[in-house]
């Protein structure tokens, strides 16, 4: 399976080329731009781990993108995805997000279901890939 | 038109008999409204022969504290505060016989936080009122003393956006069709495919509630099944708006807690529960962390027509106040009604914090909202993949666009068409952000993106002819004029 969560997840993988205009984008915009990993690809995962902090000062995406390399490098085997945070008032949050790295394979989802009274049915996602420890779940760089 | 106050003072004003009400007090042309009060404007159609001011006097009267006839237990009350204030009339722009009155009324009119109190005065008897012909309120301005009595929308776009991680591009939705008839478990397939092939949401239609083919405990329980298989196919967060519409507020919130039982992010009302039932289940989504949507059902009856009723741009602030997360608002190219730049007026005040004066909108007022929360718009009906170009340049990205028949109708079937219109949101979003003349360059990019994507060839095959092209008949009476320097 492919997992469609972020902004673009419906078109090809993005090049380097593509992930640059997005990140030029923003800092345009004027957000600031951070990347995020993570193993646990749960839709309900919020807190992917920062690779560092969110650049506030940007002007160019080079930044960004030599950054990204150096994140591939060290967490190619897991999600790592690309965010834009605007500080506005009456926003002061996430503006873009989408994902610039996926794992070789993805395993995708198990639906658990617990049946309860009447027909209700309790529901629970969960990653195959979670079910072992964090770092050792997608088989390494 | 716009002269002096004819006010009549003191104990003439009180002498039994009848008095014309801009003799009254209810036109005072002088009249300087407060920061503090709520103004209204009013398109006023005087009967013929009926005086101009005197109509729009009897207006502010009849809307505030007026009777047909001199009662002498005004003077028991500070009566000159109570009385609304006609303080300016305008001919309408290439509208003869009709009038824009400015109408201002004292805070005190109102009970804080109640639109039910709001509309029983600025609508409630004055529609009906004999010498006029037709009347249509046009706008409000909300000061914001009133405004902060008010919740507001339970969730608001940024909140719905991280609860559901969605961010930077139109949420996708589709409704239900047929709207009637499927049973639950046929219904619930429909859910699964769409939300499957790539839509964020799926919708009860504003009619399905609970009926022979398909009870709504049936409903909820197969559509929640449909969500959670979503989800757990393409790990997104999938909702479905389950609307909870029903006879009374002790089944609607039966409804709804049973929609939070089975672990729905969002449930839907209809425009025709009433302003009270509306103001309810808000604060219920509000105290159950629900996504709360509403249908404009019925608000054509009397949004429509230009000379009467009252219009859609005072309905979306009063939905904003009583606290709606998603209104219908308007597709500009789809099938229902909807000018282009009346409807940019009413995504205005859903979304913006400070709607400022725009006539060519038909904004009449400058609207301070206060941070209350932002309503999603909704623009559904007649809208399909090929328009994906032209919906975000009209609406922008802040917006659920709903492919029903877009979806449903696609000829390989409703994955296919869901990931058909997902495809083409994302390509668009994509060359917008790279800086590219998407409106222009639109069908190109479609074009391309269609390349990889077989359902999205498809769906620009078959309904690449498919426009709707009728005069509106709600457009705003100002146009812009040029200025000298442009």
């Amino acid at each position: 399976m492919r997992i469609t969560q972020g902004c673009f997840s419906f078109l090809p993988d993005l090049t380097d080329e593509q992930i640059s205009a997005q990140v030029q984008y923003c800092l345009e915009k004027g957000w600031a731009v951070n990347i995020e990993f993570t193993d646990d690809p749960h839709p309900r995962n919020t807190y992917w781990e920062m690779w560092g902090l969110p650049m506030f000062d940007l002007r160019d995406a080079a930044g960004i993108m030599k950054e990204l390399a150096e994140c591939r490098r060290v967490y190619g085997d897991r999600y790592i995805r690309v965010c834009g945070f605007d500080s506005s008032h009456g926003w002061e949050s996430v503006r873009i997000s989408f994902i610039v790295n996926r794992p070789k394979e993805e395993p995708g989802f198990r639906l658990d279901r617990q049946e309860v009274a009447g027909r209700n049915v309790r529901y629970s996602t969960r990653a195959y890939a979670a079910t072992r420890p964090e770092g050792e779940r997608y088989g390494g760089p | 038109m716009n002269d002096q106050s004819i006010t009549v003072r003191g104990r003439e004003r009180y002498r039994s008999g009848v008095m014309e009400y801009r003799r009254m007090g209810y036109w005072e042309p002088g009249y300087e409204p407060k920061d503090t009060d709520v103004i209204a404007l009013f398109r006023v159609t005087p009967q013929d022969g009926v005086d101009p001011a005197e109509a729009c006097a009897a207006v502010a009267g009849e809307s505030s504290t007026a009777t047909w006839t001199v009662v002498w237990t005004d003077r028991l009350t500070a009566a000159e505060k109570y009385r609304a204030k006609c303080y300016r009339v305008d001919p309408v722009p290439n509208s003869p016989g009709s009038y824009f009155a400015y109408i201002a009324y004292d805070l005190d009119l109102f009970e804080p936080g109640s639109i039910a109190n709001l509309t029983a005065s600025i609508i409630g008897n004055v529609f009906g009122f004999k010498p006029l012909k037709a009347l249509r309120l046009e706008d409000m301005r909300l000061p914001v003393a009133y405004v902060k009595t008010f919740q507001g929308p339970a969730t608001g776009i940024v909140v719905e956006r991280e609860r559901l991680d969605k961010f930077g591009r139109p949420l996708l939705g589709a409704t239900v069709k047929p709207k009637l008839g499927l049973s639950g478990r046929n219904y619930g397939r429909v859910v699964y495919e769409a939300l499957k092939g790539g839509l964020d949401f799926t919708k009860d239609d504003e009619n399905i509630n609970s009926q022979p083919f398909m009870h709504w405990r049936e409903r909820y329980l197969y559509c929640m099944e449909a969500v959670n298989r979503a989800q757990a196919a393409t790990g997104e967060i999938k909702g479905s708006y389950l609307n909870v519409t029903a006879a009374t507020m002790e089944d609607m919130y039966e409804r709804a807690e049973f929609a939070r039982g089975l672990g729905s992010v969002i449930i839907m009302i209809d425009l025709v529960i009433g302003y009270t039932a509306i103001q309810s289940m808000a604060k219920w989504a509000r105290r159950n962390d629900m996504v709360l949507h509403l249908h404009r059902a019925g608000h054509s009856t009397y949004t429509r027509q230009r000379n009467h009723g009252v219009s859609f741009r005072v309905i979306a602030k009063w939905m904003r106040l009583a606290g709606v997360d998603h209104i219908h608002a308007g597709t500009v190219v789809g099938k229902l009604e909807g000018d282009p730049n009346t409807t940019r007026g009413y995504y205005d005040i859903c979304r913006e914090d400070f709607n400022p004066t725009k006539l060519e909108h038909g904004v009449f007022f400058d609207q301070h909202w206060a941070s209350l929360n932002k309503m999603m718009p909704v623009a559904s009906g007649g809208i399909h993949a090929g328009q994906m170009h032209q919906l975000l340049d009209l609406l922008g990205e802040d917006v659920v666009l709903q492919f029903g028949g877009g979806t449903i109708g696609h000829p390989r079937g409703i994955q296919a068409g869901a990931t058909a219109n997902r495809v083409a949101l994302e390509a668009m979003i994509m060359a917008r952000n790279e800086g590219r003349d998407y409106v222009h360059e639109g069908p190109e990019i479609l074009a391309k993106a269609a390349k990889t994507c077989t359902p999205l060839r498809e769906a620009l095959e078959v309904w690449k002819d498919v426009t709707f092209n009728y005069e509106s008949t709600d457009s705003p009476d100002f146009v812009p004029t040029a200025s000298a320097a442009a």
